[in-house]
């Protein structure tokens, strides 16, 4: 298929109905409304179910129903919305049951307000809700990706019989970017587990209630497990520019394209900055950021929040090299020159030098 | 002992043996005199004389009958503290010829489930709710519940239920009844053997119902709690029967199953292949990607700003759908906000012959004002050298840079000569293209193609693109080789 502008939102549909997600139950919220939107038009069409829920904490626990009926389920929101789902991603977690949620980062916290922010990470990241689970998280930069990481959302959700979050930010749900889909697959049969009304699966039963300790702490050891095999199998990041960098930057999603402008500005400049954008969320890419820690003289973290990933990245470095911290919030967005001025200025030593060995 | 004679076989819809921990084996975990046990044994019995054991999948709730997957050998899917109707809807969608039957007390349902509860049941989901009202919190140990009675004591209303400061109980059936999707609503009493014998007929009738795939059907059940109530079983019967039954009418409320039209389910699923169709994602006929001009270094940053109304938004996606038929990078960033008219509206597009790094733009170099706020605002930030294009008869004395060419132009007047002012977005994007030739008109044209379906429309949006280059031509601007590329 040839490549197709698409809004973000739109793509996010479009991806999981060739990914052969057969149902999506969502509540409108700006700016992820175009989710559901896209899904009233088309699941119908293929099929599918699509519901209107009289709340994100209906939605979520219709996911939990299309989930442990095997069907691929998807919704989508954000912040405030999410923070209502945050009762239903434990039990989904709990339970061990798949499916895909898009969180389309606006302003908070409380009602904040409509604009880009990425406020969300520590709610999604961290396990929002109770007890000992984890949600794997995807963070697309672009709209291709928007498609992509939906795709391979669905494909984790089933692997690791776990919710998988696709975290973005409004501007990437609004903005639109050519995307090439990739090619419809048929619906997979249901899961041996799932629970669908027949003589076969009479026998299964879903659930997260474990009274006895010795047997909910076998289960919490069983999802733990699962989580560190995520943790050694599926982190992913773009690098960039970072082979000779003194300096690299780390941001996802639109921050990321931000940084990816400073870097080339930078570039422009003699300046050896790189970029590290983390794709996925968790499992954090700790081990590559440590890796670079060997060679370069510190990391720039920018966030459209008061500091939640950089908390991960001083994690994964232990002190190893200086982190520095930029954030805009409440739906500014800084200018590349913004931010490569902050660049210039927290790493003046060490950029300075850089200076003297090229004219030197 | 003495000889007997089976009259009632065990249901095969229950477990012969309750898997629990050891020394609880063999017992269920509902106390003698609990109302469960005989809900467990009615509805068991419902589903295997309609012979739907394989199909059924039960929905258990957060309450004492947290565990009814213990004694149920049907699929069991256990769930959050009054989401059941949430998650039984989705179960039912999912798998239409399933039974699901969400089982609920009435702190899950009445209270905490509210919203659940009332919306599966507006919808008309074809499934069975089974709503076993006690009046009482069982299982946390003897908290008030939203249909305890007036006047009676629990752990959270030491002096009694106060109307003044707890409110009156909640009439669930009644409340559903004010809703036009449920075909079937009854309360039933288990207060003696022969209202249990009434209750056996009702929920029979309600898991029917879903057989025949008539809709949503409720049945409310009033049923004992001996240990909280602090009675004797015997005693906890009669205060079903006299007290319960006072507040709680036991009465069919509904019963339109002759009208209800069978649930055709959903629409069958089309073969796969048609999937890319549907998506309005099938390559056209005869059309392929384009290769980017060879030698323009293409750095368009444009920003689009106005009112919302004019076409703003619109204007960028012809741009940037162009630019891709053209065989561009390109990105299309709208500032969103609330969904009213009337506001301001402005868009980056960026048209690249390299990646783009960043769709945003902080410095533009082509920008499209329709308005003078949106022209004040974004002038100070374009780059030298760039172009601007302003909807007004004259640019503002202090909006004049002689870094960047600028056309003034009533543009909104231009497009009422065509009949319609909303058409001024293609009537500047006609300036435009004309003063600059950035883009091919066939790729414009095949854009306007792709993003505007109606014929009327169409049309008039080719003229006023037309319009616009031909005022463009009339006072030719001394454009330069190399203006606006590779800057």
């Amino acid at each position: 298929m040839k490549p197709q502008l698409t809004k973000g939102n739109e793509a996010i549909v479009k991806a999981a109905v060739l990914a052969g997600c057969r149902a999506y139950y969502g509540y409108p919220i700006t700016p992820a409304s175009e989710i559901a939107e896209a899904a009233a038009l088309y699941l119908p069409q293929v099929g599918g179910v699509f519901i209107q829920a009289e709340s994100e904490t209906a939605s979520v626990n219709m996911l939990y129903g299309g989930a442990a009926a095997g069907v691929r389920v998807l919704s989508g929101s954000s912040g405030p919305g999410i923070s209502l789902m945050q009762e239903g991603i434990s039990y989904l977690a709990g339970a061990e049951l798949p499916c895909v949620i898009a969180d389309i980062m606006r302003g908070g916290p409380g009602l904040g307000n409509i604009a880009p922010e990425q406020s969300d990470y520590n709610q999604i990241v961290k396990g929002g809700g109770h007890g000992n689970y984890r949600t794997l998280v995807l963070a697309p930069a672009s709209v291709q990706e928007m498609a992509d990481l939906t795709t391979l959302a669905f494909d984790l959700a089933d692997r690791y019989r776990n919710p998988v979050v696709v975290l973005a930010d409004g501007n990437i749900g609004q903005m639109m970017e050519p995307v090439r889909f990739a090619d419809p697959i048929a619906v997979p049969p249901p899961p041996e587990w799932a629970v669908l009304g027949t003589a076969r699966s009479r026998r299964n039963l879903v659930s997260s209630i474990y009274l006895e300790p010795d047997v909910l702490e076998r289960h919490v050891r069983k999802l733990e497990a699962k989580y560190q095999a995520a943790e050694r199998a599926e982190v992913r990041a773009e690098c960039w520019r970072t082979e000779d960098a003194d300096i690299v930057l780390i941001g996802y999603g639109i921050m990321g394209r931000t940084l990816k402008a400073v870097v080339e500005q930078a570039r422009k400049r003699g300046l050896k900055v790189g970029l590290l954008r983390p794709i996925t969320l968790y499992p954090f890419p700790a081990p590559q950021i440590r890796e670079l820690a060997k060679r370069v003289k510190g990391f720039l973290v920018a966030e459209l929040s008061t500091g939640q990933m950089v908390d991960d990245v001083r994690l994964a470095l232990e002190g190893r090299s200086p982190v520095e911290f930029f954030s805009r919030v409440g739906g500014n967005i800084p200018s590349a020159e913004e931010v490569l001025e902050v660049v210039e200025r927290k790493f003046e030593s060490c950029l300075r030098l850089e200076e003297v060995l090229v004219h030197g | 002992m003495a000889s007997f004679t089976v009259t009632h076989e065990k249901s095969p819809s229950l477990f012969n043996r309750f898997e629990r921990k050891s020394e609880l084996q063999h017992q269920t975990h509902y106390c003698p005199g609990c109302g469960h046990g005989i809900v467990h044994k009615l509805l068991a019995q419902a589903l295997d004389d309609l012979g739907v054991q394989d199909r059924t999948v039960l929905i258990s709730p957060v309450g004492c009958s947290v565990f009814a997957y213990y004694y149920f050998d049907v699929g069991n899917v256990q769930v959050a503290h009054g989401r059941a109707p949430a998650v039984a809807t989705a179960v039912k969608r999912s798998r239409p010829d399933s039974i699901v039957i969400s089982y609920q007390g009435d702190g899950d349902l009445a209270a905490i489930g509210t919203a659940e509860i009332v919306h599966a049941a507006n919808r008309g989901e074809p499934i069975t709710v089974i709503f076993v009202n006690n009046g009482i919190y069982g299982m946390t140990g003897g908290q008030m519940a939203p249909t305890t009675p007036l006047g009676k004591k629990t752990t959270t209303s030491p002096f009694g239920r106060n109307a003044h400061t707890e409110g009156y109980p909640v009439h669930v059936c009644e409340l559903l009844n004010s809703l036009e999707a449920p075909v079937f609503i009854e309360r039933v009493a288990l207060g003696n053997n022969k209202q249990i014998m009434g209750a056996a007929k009702v929920l029979r009738r309600a898991v029917e119902n879903q057989v025949k795939g008539l809709g949503f059907s409720f049945v409310e059940v009033l049923s004992p709690c001996p240990t909280i109530w602090k009675f004797q079983p015997v005693e906890a019967q009669r205060f079903v029967r006299d007290e319960m039954a006072k507040v709680f009418p036991v009465v069919n409320l509904r019963d339109r199953t002759k009208e209800a039209q069978p649930w055709a389910g959903p629409p069958p699923a089309p073969p796969v292949e048609d999937i890319p169709r549907i998506l309005g994602l099938e390559d056209e006929a005869g059309q392929e990607s384009v290769e980017a001009p060879a030698g323009r270094a293409l750095d368009l940053r444009i920003k689009v700003a106005g009112f919302g109304g004019q076409g703003v938004l619109m204007l960028g996606e012809v741009l940037a759908e162009a630019g891709l038929e053209s065989g561009y990078e390109v990105s299309w960033l709208p500032s969103y906000g609330p969904e009213m008219r009337s506001g301001t509206s402005n868009c980056s597009v960026r048209l690249s012959a390299s990646p783009i790094a960043s769709p945003l733009i902080s410095r533009p170099n082509v920008l499209l004002a329709f308005n003078e706020p949106s022209l004040r605002k974004f002038l100070p930030v374009v780059e030298s050298g760039g172009m601007v294009l302003y909807n007004g008869a004259a640019l503002p004395e202090d909006c004049v840079r002689k870094d960047l060419r600028m056309i003034a132009m009533h543009f909104s007047s231009l497009a009422d000569k065509l009949g319609d002012q909303k058409v001024a977005n293609m009537v500047m994007l006609g300036a435009l293209l004309e003063a600059t030739g950035m883009l091919e008109p066939e790729q414009v044209t095949g854009a306007l193609h792709s993003l505007v379906k109606n014929k009327k429309y169409f049309d008039l949006d080719l003229k006023a693109l037309e319009l616009g280059g031909e005022e463009v031509r009339r006072e030719p601007l001394p454009v330069g080789e190399d203006y606006l590329w590779g800057v």
